[in-house]
């Protein structure tokens, strides 16, 4: 569903991206792990079309993504620490939103219930604290039924029960055939999300497996392991 | 008591013996034209010119004579004539609307002119349309009074002056009214005479236009939203006393431009929204006393060819600037001035203040030494550069400075 | 588009300084009329607080306002709106609030106190002065992530078309003091809309006749139908190409 082809991008002398190439597809759900700075972040902007490739081109169902804005309407993405003006309602932010998207469907609604959002709906962005930050990053991720979800860590900073909820919710919504794109530091948690690994370091994509195939390779049952396994190993 | 009424008697049959006789010419009369009247009289008489409109060619005075119109029968010169020429002396025209003499570029045809006289008196005369006015030439003794002069040429050599006076002595110019001629008054070689209440308005090129005429005064006079002001030229001895100069804004135009012109008094005057209040080239010994500037755009231009000028007790109230000068030496006196742009402080309470005030902006001085940095005009710089330059003074002239700026206004 | 100015403009005109912007301009203008029982004069004091306060508060509010923003654009840019609305409307809903702020504080005490053709030409240029301001703020605030160097920039950017640049024409002015200049100022008058809006206004007012020959000259070419078309174009232009600019820069600027 989503192809990368090449994809290359340099901070000044960093290259955070170099020369990546990746296909996915629908129903997969792509745990996307590697050491802080590898470019994962970056990557996922440039899916976004947040941070502009230096070179490659990236496709979503087919189509080249550069210059569209269109697609993004296919895209719901709750980022790592959402930034939100400050003089904002939760409200009104959620408001704005569905009269800028004004979607077909009526919106889901399904994790403002769970997070219990519309009791906060009069308090201002600037005074929520980072875990109901993240709990309107999610709602709002996946308020417009898109068919690709983006979620950079996304249990970080919630409480437990939040936590079990956003990942229910995820579970639903891979049963209907949706594209995960998940990071995490938590890799428990991607064990029960993902169906897909890829493994990133100093802007390169190492690996990209199933997950039953990495543990196979590994030979290690539990991710976190597999993981650490390939971690330690020294870069090619 | 038999010999006063004696003296009576004599004085009141010696009168009527001088008294000449009366002749009433004009519309009804037994004589009709006014150049048949003029035949008949004689030297003394009275020639009354009943109501109505006279087209008489050039009608000619050379005897001494009074000439009084009733309720201003209108003499046309038909754009072709001049309408009246006074060629004796102790003649007197009065009440007469002249009206439309002829245009030259080679003669001065004037409504009324006279000729080398003496002892003149043209009042209360209306002319319109003429290309000179009132014109004397050679004359001596004469009263120009209460007229009033319009004309409504557009172009400037199709218009006269309106009251010209040319190598003349002892003349009064009082009470006239003269607007929409070239000059309003314009006096060339004319000696003590005095200039009195008139007003001149609207004129395209000067109000006053005033040369070579020395030991003259002009006095209570209104110079209004003429083309180029009042020019004062190659004179001295003028005195100038309480005059109006008003409106006269535009390029080139001056309230007063004073060039070559010495010992002489300024007095009383008021200058108020010209361009320039007063341009003065190559003055020297002049006293300029009590005068009121008010909203012009430069009050003063005193170039440095200019020495021995005294201001002092005049009043200088918003005007764009105060001073401009040309050059870095200075010898006039500024003194005992009210600035309303003075910033200064009073502590020993003398009503004056305690630093001296510096007319001459920095900006003024860039502008008169490169015209064409009147582009910077109302720009922040030119502001900024003449707080500066009050603060520390480099480019304006040292000593051109009031000592003793005054803190209130004086009431004049 | 239409949308997010919507919310843009909202958002700016809740905020106090904006508020506070107009409240003083229009303070200001009464104070200048009141005072000052000579309209021209009033005009001319107006004039000179146009000149330096309305670029310098425009540019450094738009300034602040877009980096302030960057949390609003982050948000938005994820959404599926093209680059460009989102910077066009932050632009107009900057300069749409700046201008409505201009008019409520000046123009309806201009209206009131001279209604004349340099009131309106007033109005015009300050109008034309705040969105040209705006537009330069937004590339003063694309060029940098840093907050602080941002607004360095801008204020640098204000100094310059407010002082740097008439300093340089005096400089200019006395090197090339030989030559007739009148006509090349026209010109270089053009090129800071500050310059070209005072020069403008001062053409429409009496005092215009104290600017001599240059005065003349200038008369005679922003006097005409065609000079003012050609002083706008200018004024246009200078909205349009920093808009431009920035709009190409921010499509390729990483969030």
């Amino acid at each position: 569903m989503i192809e990368a082809i090449n994809i290359s991008k340099n901070f000044g002398k960093l290259k955070a991206l170099n020369n990546i190439s990746i296909a996915t597809g629908a129903g997969q759900s792509i745990a996307l792990v590697g050491p802080n700075g590898c470019g994962k972040t970056t990557f996922i902007k440039c899916i976004l079309g947040m941070v502009v490739p230096d070179s490659g081109t990236i496709k979503l169902k087919n189509e080249s993504i550069a210059a569209g804005w269109k697609y993004r309407s296919m895209i719901g993405y709750m980022p790592q620490a959402g930034r939100y003006p400050d003089q904002m309602k939760i409200g009104q932010v959620i408001e704005m939103l569905k009269d800028i998207r004004q979607s077909a469907s009526s919106p889901d609604d399904d994790l403002i219930k769970a997070f219990s959002l519309k009791g906060l709906y009069n308090k201002r962005m600037g005074t929520l604290s980072g875990g109901t930050l993240q709990k309107v990053s999610a709602s709002i991720a996946f308020m417009f039924d898109p068919e690709v979800l983006i979620l950079d860590e996304p249990t970080a900073g919630l409480d437990p029960v939040a936590s079990e909820a956003l990942k229910e919710k995820i579970m639903a919504e891979k049963q209907k055939g949706k594209l995960f794109l998940i990071t995490s530091h938590i890799l428990s948690e991607l064990e029960e999300l993902a169906s897909h690994i890829v493994y990133m370091q100093d802007g390169v994509i190492m690996l990209y497996k199933t997950m039953e195939a990495l543990k196979a390779d590994t030979g290690e049952n539990k991710l976190s392991r597999a993981i650490a396994q390939l971690m330690t190993k020294p870069a090619q | 008591m038999k010999k006063v009424s004696w003296i009576l008697c004599c004085i009141l049959l010696f009168n009527g013996m001088l008294k000449g006789k009366t002749l009433k010419v004009g519309k009804g009369q037994v004589i009709a034209d006014i150049t048949s009247g003029l035949k008949e009289i004689s030297a003394g008489d009275t020639l009354v010119v009943a109501p109505g409109i006279y087209r008489e060619k050039n009608l000619v005075i050379d005897k001494s004579i009074v000439m009084t119109g009733i309720n201003h029968p209108i003499l046309d010169g038909e754009n072709t004539y001049e309408n009246v020429s006074v060629k004796a002396d102790w003649v007197t025209v009065d009440g007469f609307s002249i009206v439309n003499s002829g245009i030259s570029s080679t003669t001065d045809y004037a409504g009324l002119k006279i000729y080398n006289r003496h002892n003149v008196t043209i009042s209360n005369n209306i002319l319109n349309d003429c290309f000179f006015g009132i014109y004397a030439q050679y004359c001596r003794n004469c009263i120009i009074k209460n007229n009033r002069l319009s004309a409504h040429q557009v172009q400037e050599q199709r218009s006269g002056n309106g009251i010209h006076c040319w190598k003349c002595d002892t003349m009064q110019i009082t009470g006239n009214n003269v607007s929409g001629h070239r000059d309003g008054i314009y006096f060339e070689f004319v000696t003590n005479s005095i200039i009195w209440r008139n007003l001149s308005s609207g004129n395209m090129r000067y109000g006053l236009h005033f040369m070579f005429s020395n030991h003259d005064t002009y006095a209570a006079n209104v110079f209004e939203n003429n083309g180029a002001g009042v020019s004062v030229m190659f004179s001295n001895h003028v005195h100038m006393f309480h005059n109006t100069f008003r409106e006269n804004w535009g390029d080139g135009s001056y309230g007063l431009l004073l060039k070559e012109i010495s010992d002489s008094y300024i007095d009383g005057n008021i200058f108020e929204r010209n361009t320039i209040g007063i341009f003065m080239e190559g003055g020297s010994r002049i006293e300029m006393y009590k005068n009121t500037f008010r909203g012009n755009g430069w009050a003063l231009k005193i170039q440095a060819s200019c020495m021995d000028i005294t201001l002092k007790n005049n009043n200088f109230m918003s005007n764009t600037f105060d001073v401009g000068t040309n050059g870095s030496l200075v010898l006039n006196t500024f003194d005992y001035n009210y600035w309303d742009k003075y910033e200064g402080y009073d502590l020993n309470r003398d009503k004056t203040g305690d630093v001296p005030y510096r007319p001459v902006s920095m900006y003024s001085m860039i502008v008169e030494k490169n015209p064409p940095a009147m582009m910077l005009f109302h720009s922040l710089i030119t502001t900024l550069l003449d707080k500066s330059e009050k603060v520390i003074p480099s480019l304006t002239p040292e000593n051109l400075k009031d000592n003793h700026p005054l803190m209130k206004p004086l009431q004049l | 588009m239409i949308k997010i100015v919507k919310y843009i403009l909202l958002d700016i005109l809740r905020n106090k300084i904006v508020v506070a912007y107009t409240l003083f301009l229009f303070a200001i203008t009464f104070c200048v009329f009141s005072l000052e029982d000579n309209t021209e004069k009033g005009l001319l004091t107006l004039l000179n607080l146009i000149l330096f306060i309305v670029p310098l508060v425009s540019i450094i509010f738009s300034t602040i306002y877009i980096y302030n923003s960057s949390e609003f654009i982050e948000l938005l840019v994820s959404q599926p709106i093209r680059r460009k609305s989102i910077w066009l409307s932050l632009f107009t809903g900057l300069a749409g609030a700046l201008t409505l702020a201009f008019i409520i504080g000046a123009g309806i005490p201009l209206l009131i106190y001279v209604r004349s053709v340099t009131g309106l030409m007033m109005i015009l240029n300050g109008i034309l002065i705040s969105v040209i301001f705006a537009s330069l703020a937004m590339v003063a605030a694309v060029r940098t992530r840093d907050k602080a160097k941002g607004i360095g920039f801008s204020i640098l950017l204000w100094l310059f078309f407010s002082l740097v640049y008439d300093g340089f024409v005096l400089f200019l002015l006395f090197q090339f003091s030989d030559y007739p200049l009148e006509k090349a100022m026209i010109f270089i008058s053009a090129l800071n809309p500050i310059d070209l809006g005072r020069i403008l206004i001062l053409l429409k007012m009496d005092v215009s006749a104290l600017m001599g020959y240059t005065g003349a000259v200038f008369k005679e070419f922003y006097g005409t139908e065609k000079g003012l078309i050609v002083s706008f174009s200018a004024m246009i232009l200078w909205i349009l190409l920093p808009l431009l600019y920035s709009l190409r820069k921010f499509n390729r600027k990483d969030l």
